[in-house]
C-alpha cells in the first residue's frame, strides 16, 4: 500500500514515522517548503541567533532513507480523488492508495490598506523567515499588528536585533481572548517592561509608503514611522488547494473522529483539519504543535489497520512571552460567571501566577494556568482527569512543582495564600 | 561599559602576548656555574656562552644559543670520552689476531679509565668471542662504540635531552633581567589586572538587560560560531598549551611576572604550572562571574557556578600552595583518580608515605574518594556532583567555556566516536595504573611484556597533556567546551557507567510539552540530543550528561527538570507521546 502525505510538518511527519513503526507500507511525504522536517516553532530562534536552521531539524538527514520514508521536495498542484493521483509542480504525478492532507495553516491576510507594500509581511514559513531577514535589513522601527502568539514572537525577534517595536493589539489586554484578565495584564506589563511599545485597544488603519512601507496610521489618528510591518493577525487552515476538489471544507478540512474526510482514503490532520464533532472541552480547529502530533500518532494506527478515534485527552498548551513562561492545562475560561470559578495567586514582583479552575457546585478541579512557574504535566492531567477536589489539589499543590532545583518554592507560597482564600 | 571592558581585555591580552617578546635575559658566569652541577660541562658551557655574558638577549636568541652550546659541548665531550676511530682501529687490530680479553682493554686505556669501564659494561659480550669476518668484527665494535656514546658518554659526562630541557628552562627563567624582572607588579596589573577588570566590565552586557536567557546573536558572533575570532582564540589556546607542556623555556617572562605571588603563597619561585594555575583560577573566577550574570534568574546555575569557582580557587589553587608553604606535600583534595592519573605513581606514593600523618591521610583520602566517594555520590546525585560542581576541568568548561557550549557535535556519529574514545582512555588509565602499581610492588618494570615506564610516559604526553590540555581546551572554539570531558576523561567514563546503570539522577521530561524546538540539544555541551528524548516524552538517562542544567534553563516550554528520584522509577516515560 502506498501512503502519500502532503505536508512535512509535525502532523505529516509524525504520521509517516508511526506508519513506518507499525507497518511496511510505502510512504511518500511531499512538501514544497523544505527538504527535511524542521520545527516551525523554532523559526524565531534562528532569527535571534540562538540556533541555525539545521538545529531546528529534529532528525538527522540520514534518518529518512534509513526508515524508508521517501521525501519529495515539490508542490502538489492538483488532486484527483477519483483516479487517486496527485499532480506535482515539476510535472511528475504520483498515485496513492491513502492520502493524508497535513497542509498546515496560512497566515490570515491583512485587510488593511497598504498591506501589499514592500516591508509588510507575515511569519509562518521558512520562506517568510528568509524574507524577514531581507526586509528587516537596516530597519530601525517596526510595527507588529496582532496580539497572538506569533505576534509576540515576531516582536521579540525584532527587538533582539535592536529594532524598536510597536505592537498594535486590538484587545484591551494582551491576548485576552484566551487569557483571564490578570494573566493578560501580567503579560502586558512584562512585554512593556522589556521595551516593547505595546499599544492595546489599537488598530492599524492604514499602511503608507511609496513602494516600501514608511509609516502606519493608527485608529487613534497617530502616525508611526516604521520601515517594517509584521502582519500577524492569526492563521487559518490551508485549504485553498482542496477547494476545487470534492473534499468537504468549512473553515478547515472537515474530518470525522477517525480523521477521514468525506472522501474515502483521504484524511486530514494538523492545522488544516476541522473536527466535525470535537470532544467536550476541545475546539474543532486547534492549530498547535501538540494536536498535530497526536493526530499523526492516531492516524498512523488507523492507516495500519487499527481504526482509532482521535481522543486528544485533556487540553494543554504552553508558550513563552519574552522571558515569561506560560503553561495551561484543562479548561481555563477568560471569565467566570456560570458554573466555573477560580482561585488566583500572583506575585507581581517576581512575575509568577497560578490559577486553579474548579466547578462551583462540586469543587472539582478543571484546569490550571501558570505564568513564571513550571508545572508537572502528568499530575495536572491526572488530577483533572480524576476530577480531584479543590481541597485535595491545594493540599498537594507543591507536588506540581517542576521548576529547576534551588528555585524559590512559589507553589508553597501560593498554597498558603490560596488556602487562606478558599 | 562593555566598550571599556573590551578595550581593557584587548590591552591585557596584548601586553600578555607581547611579554615573551620583550623579555630579556642576561647570562653570567655564576649563573651558568650554578645551573650546571658538573664542573667539566659547566666550564665548557661557560666557555661557549662567554661572548654573551652581560648582554641582554631575547628568549629566542638565548635558547638558540643554549641549544648551539649544548651541541658543541656534547661534541667536545664525545671527543674526550667516546671511542675514537683510532680506538676502534686498535681494537679491531687486536681482535683480529686473538680473542679479546679484559687485559687487552686495560692495556689500551688503563684500568680505571672511563673508556675501559664503559667498554666493559657495553662491550663485554665481545670478550672471548671469535668472528667470521673482519667486517663483522668491525661492525660489532662500532656498534658498541655508538652505544657507549649514546648511553654512557652523553648522559654521564655531557648533557642529555632531558637535562637539556630543564637547563634551558631554568637558565632562561633565572637569567631574566631588565624591564620584566624589574616590574612584575606593573606587568601583573597590565595583564591579569586589565584582563580581569575588562572581563568584569564586559559582563554588564548581561546585567543591563532584564534577567532571562541570553542567547541572542550567538550564531552571528565571530567567536561563538566558529568564525574568524573563534579560529584566532582556538589557535592561541592551542599554541599556549603546546608551549606550556612542551616548550616552557619560551614562557619564562610570564612565569617571572607571577613569581611574587608564588613567593607569597608557597614561598617558592613560580614554575610554569603555577602560572597556569593562576591563569586558570583567575579565568574561572572572572568568567564564573559572567556565567552568574548571564544566568542570574536561575538559582541552580548560580549555586553550581559558585561551587566550581570555590573549588577551583580553594582546593585546586590555594590549598596545595599553602600546603607547600607548610612543608607538606602539594595535594589537590578534590582531584580523583583516574582523572588524577599520577596518583598511584611511585613518586606520589613515596612522597605521601614519607610525609607523616597528613601524607597518609592524603593517601587514604585519595583512595577513598575514588573508590567510595565517587560511586556513592554519583549514585545519589549523578556525575554532576563532580563534573559541574567540583571538577577543575569542568569548572573551566562551565565558565570560560560557556560561550562555546553550542559547538558540540550532536550527531549520532559523534556519539559513537565518543563511546569508543572515552572508554578506551578509561581502559588505558586503568591498565597503566595497574602496571605502575605492579612495578611499585614488585620492582619489575615490565607487565605482560609492556614497559610500565613508557606506558605512563605515553599516557602523560598523549592523554594528560595532549588530550586534556591541548585538545581539551584549545578546541573550545571548534568543538565546544567539553571535548575532554566528553571524549577523553577517564573519571567521567567511570562515573558515566554508574550514572547510566545505577543512579538516582535523571532529567525528567514534562509530559507532552516539548515542541521539538532544539534549544536543549543545541546548548547541551556534551552533545546529547536532548530533544530526541524530550519529544518522545522520554526521560533522559545518559552516561555522558554532566548535569549542567543548561538544557532545562534554555527550554522555552519548561519541559526539562534535573532530578534525583528513586532508581526504579527513573526511566519511566509519560503516556502523552507515543513512541
Ligand atoms: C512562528 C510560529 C511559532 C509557533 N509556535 C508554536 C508553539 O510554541 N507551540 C505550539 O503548539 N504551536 C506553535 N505554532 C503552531 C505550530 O507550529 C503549528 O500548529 C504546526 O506546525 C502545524 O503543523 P502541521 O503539520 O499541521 O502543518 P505545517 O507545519 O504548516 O506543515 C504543512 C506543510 O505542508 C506544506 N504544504 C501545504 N500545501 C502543500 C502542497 N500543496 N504541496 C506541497 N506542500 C504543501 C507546507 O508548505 C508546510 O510545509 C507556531 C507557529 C508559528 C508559525
Ligand atoms: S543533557 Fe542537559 S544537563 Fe546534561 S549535559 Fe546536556 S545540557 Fe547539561
Ligand atoms: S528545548 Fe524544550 S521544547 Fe525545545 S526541544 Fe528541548 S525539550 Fe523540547
Amino acid at each position: 500500500m502506498h501512503i502519500v502525505i502532503i505536508g512535512n510538518g509535525i502532523a505529516g511527519i509524525t504520521t509517516a514515522r508511526h506508519v513506518r513503526k507499525l507497518s511496511d507500507h510505502q510512504i511518500t511525504v511531499i512538501s514544497s517548503e523544505s527538504e527535511y522536517f524542521f520545527s516551525r516553532t523554532a523559526l524565531m530562534y534562528i532569527y535571534m541567533g540562538h540556533m541555525k536552521f539545521e538545529h531546528t531539524q529534529p532528525y538527522e538527514n540520514w534518518f529518512w532513507k534509513k526508515n524508508r520514508i521517501d521525501l519529495v521536495f515539490d508542490r502538489v498542484t492538483e488532486l484527483d480523488t477519483d483516479a487517486k493521483t496527485l499532480q506535482l509542480k515539476t510535472g511528475k504525478s504520483i498515485n496513492y492508495d491513502k492520502l493524508v492532507l497535513a497542509l498546515g495553516s496560512v497566515p490570515r491576510p491583512l485587510p488593511t490598506p497598504g498591506a501589499n507594500l514592500k516591508g509588510v509581511q507575515p511569519l509562518y514559513s521558512k520562506q517568510d523567515l528568509e524574507q524577514l531577514e531581507e526586509t528587516t535589513k537596516g530597519v530601525k522601527q517596526a510595527v507588529v499588528i496582532g496580539g497572538g502568539l506569533i505576534g509576540i514572537e515576531l516582536a521579540e525577534m525584532l527587538h533582539s536585533r535592536g529594532i524598536h517595536v510597536t505592537m498594535a493589539v486590538r484587545e484591551k489586554s494582551y491576548w485576552d481572548i484566551v487569557l483571564p484578565k490578570e494573566e493578560a495584564e501580567m503579560i502586558s506589563k512584562h512585554i512593556k517592561a522589556r521595551g516593547i511599545d505595546l499599544r492595546l485597544d489599537t488598530l492599524v488603519g492604514s499602511i503608507h509608503g511609496a513602494e516600501k512601507v514608511d509609516a502606519v496610521t493608527l485608529n487613534t489618528g497617530e502616525t508611526l514611522a516604521c520601515q517594517f510591518v509584521g502582519a500577524t493577525i492569526g492563521v487559518m487552515p490551508n485549504i485553498k488547494f482542496v477547494e476545487d476538489s470534492p473534499i468537504e471544507t468549512n473553515r478547515g478540512i472537515l474530518v470525522d473522529e477517525h480523521l477521514q474526510t468525506n472522501i474515502e482514503d483521504v484524511f486530514a490532520i494538523g492545522d488544516c483539519a476541522e473536527i466535525r464533532t470535537p470532544d467536550p472541552g476541545r475546539r474543532p480547529i486547534e492549530a498547535v504543535w501538540y494536536t498535530g502530533r497526536i493526530m499523526g500518532e492516531t492516524l498512523a494506527e488507523t492507516l495500519c489497520g487499527t481504526p482509532t478515534p482521535y481522543r486528544p485527552g485533556i487540553w494543554y498548551n504552553s508558550a513563552k512571552f519574552m522571558d515569561l513562561e506560560y503553561q495551561t492545562y484543562g479548561q481555563v475560561p477568560t471569565t467566570y460567571e456560570e458554573d466555573l470559578d477560580s482561585l488566583y495567586w500572583e506575585d507581581i514582583v517576581a512575575e509568577r501566577c497560578l490559577r486553579i479552575v474548579y466547578e462551583k457546585a462540586t469543587k472539582k478541579v478543571k484546569g490550571f494556568n501558570a505564568l513564571g512557574l513550571r508545572l508537572r504535566h502528568e499530575l495536572c492531567d491526572e488530577w483533572i482527569a480524576r476530577e480531584q477536589s479543590l481541597a485535595y489539589v491545594l493540599e498537594h499543590l507543591e507536588q506540581l512543582d517542576f521548576d529547576p532545583e534551588f528555585y524559590t518554592n512559589y507553589l508553597s507560597k501560593a498554597k498558603a495564600n490560596l488556602e487562606a482564600i478558599a | 561599559m562593555q566598550k571599556a571592558g573590551i578595550i581593557a581585555v584587548l590591552i591585557g591580552f596584548g601586553v600578555f602576548l607581547t611579554l615573551p617578546f620583550i623579555t630579556r635575559h642576561t647570562l653570567n658566569e655564576q649563573l651558568v656555574a650554578k645551573e650546571f652541577g658538573q664542573e667539566e660541562t659547566s666550564t665548557l658551557v661557560s666557555r661557549e656562552l662567554e661572548p654573551w655574558f652581560g648582554k641582554p638577549l631575547s628568549s629566542w636568541k638565548l635558547i638558540s644559543e643554549i641549544d648551539k652550546t649544548i651541541g658543541n659541548v656534547n661534541a667536545e665531550i664525545v671527543k674526550r670520552y667516546a671511542l675514537t676511530s683510532t680506538d676502534i682501529d686498535h681494537l679491531v687490530e687486536l681482535a683480529k689476531s686473538q680473542k679479546l680479553d679484559e687485559k687487552h682493554i686495560e692495556g689500551l686505556w688503563g684500568a680505571f679509565n672511563f673508556k675501559t669501564q664503559s667498554f666493559m659494561s657495553y662491550g663485554s659480550w665481545l670478550i672471548g668471542r671469535s668472528f667470521n669476518s673482519d667486517e663483522e668484527l668491525r661492525n660489532n665494535i662500532e656498534q658498541v662504540a655508538n652505544n657507549i656514546t649514546q648511553y654512557e658518554v652523553i648522559p654521564k659526562k655531557g648533557i642529555d635531552t632531558y637535562v637539556a630541557k630543564t637547563l634551558k628552562y631554568t637558565l632562561a627563567k633565572h637569567s631574566i633581567t631588565g624591564f620584566v624582572a624589574a616590574n612584575p607588579f606593573l606587568l601583573l596589573f597590565l595583564t591579569f589586572g586589565l584582563s580581569a577588570l575588562g572581563g568584569l566590565l564586559m559582563l554588564t552586557t548581561f546585567t543591563k538587560e532584564p534577567a532571562g536567557i541570553k542567547n541572542n546573536g550567538i550564531y552571528f558572533h565571530p567567536a561563538k560560531s566558529r568564525k574568524w575570532l573563534g579560529i584566532i582564540i582556538g589557535t592561541l589556546l592551542i599554541a599556549f598549551y603546546i608551549i606550556l607542556y612542551f616548550y616552557p623555556q619560551y614562557m619564562t617572562g610570564w612565569i617571572r611576572m607571577v613569581d611574587p605571588i608564588s613567593y607569597l603563597l608557597s614561598g617558592n619561585e613560580a614554575g610554569q604550572f603555577f602560572l597556569y594555575g593562576l591563569m586558570y583560577t583567575v579565568s574561572v573566577l572572572v568568567m564564573g562571574a559572567r556565567m552568574m550574570a548571564k544566568y542570574r534568574h536561575n538559582r541552580y546555575q548560580l549555586v553550581r557556578t559558585g561551587s566550581v569557582m570555590f573549588f577551583q580557587t580553594l582546593f585546586a589553587f590555594l590549598i596545595p600552595e599553602i600546603l607547600v608553604r607548610l612543608n607538606q606535600p602539594y595535594f589537590d583534595f578534590k582531584n580523583a583518580w583516574p582523572l588524577n592519573y599520577d596518583f598511584f605513581f611511585d613518586f606520589n606514593l613515596n612522597r605521601l608515605i614519607a610525609s607523616g600523618n597528613l601524607g597518609l591521610f592524603m593517601l587514604v583520602w585519595g583512595i577513598a574518594l575514588s573508590f567510595i566517594g565517587v560511586p556513592l555520590l554519583t549514585y545519589f546525585y549523578g556525575k554532576r556532583w563532580y563534573c559541574s560542581w567540583v571538577c577543575g576541568c569542568g569548572g573551566l568548561a562551565e565558565t570560560v567555556g560557556d560561550p562555546f557550549r553550542q559547538l558540540s557535535d550532536k550527531s549520532l556519529r559523534a556519539w559513537k566516536i565518543e563511546r569508543v574514545s572515552i572508554y578506551s582512555v578509561l581502559v588505558f588509565a586503568v591498565v597503566m595504573t595497574i602496571g605502575v602499581l605492579y612495578t611499585y610492588f614488585t620492582g619489575s618494570g615490565e607487565l605482560l611484556g609492556i614497559n610500565t615506564y613508557s606506558m605512563r610516559q605515553v599516557y602523560g604526553a598523549f592523554i594528560g597533556a595532549g588530550f586534556a590540555g591541548v585538545v581539551g581546551t584549545g578546541f573550545y572554539p571548534f568543538m565546544g567546551n567539553r571535548v575532554w570531558c566528553r571524549f577523553g576523561c577517564p573519571l567521567a567514563a567511570y562515573m558515566g557507567i554508574v550514572q547510566r546503570f545505577k543512579s538516582r539522577f535523571r532529567i525528567t521530561t514534562n509530559g507532552g510539552q516539548c515542541i521539538s524546538c532544539g534549544n536543549c540539544s543545541t546548548y547541551c555541551e556534551m552533545g546529547i540530543d536532548v530533544r530526541s528524548y524530550a519529544q518522545r516524552g522520554e526521560n533522559i538517562v545518559r552516561a555522558s550528561c554532566v548535569g549542567c542544567g543548561v538544557c532545562a534553563a534554555v527550554c522555552p516550554r519548561g519541559v526539562l527538570k534535573l532530578e534525583n528520584v528513586p532508581v526504579n522509577t527513573r526511566v519511566n516515560t509519560t503516556n502523552f507521546v507515543k513512541r
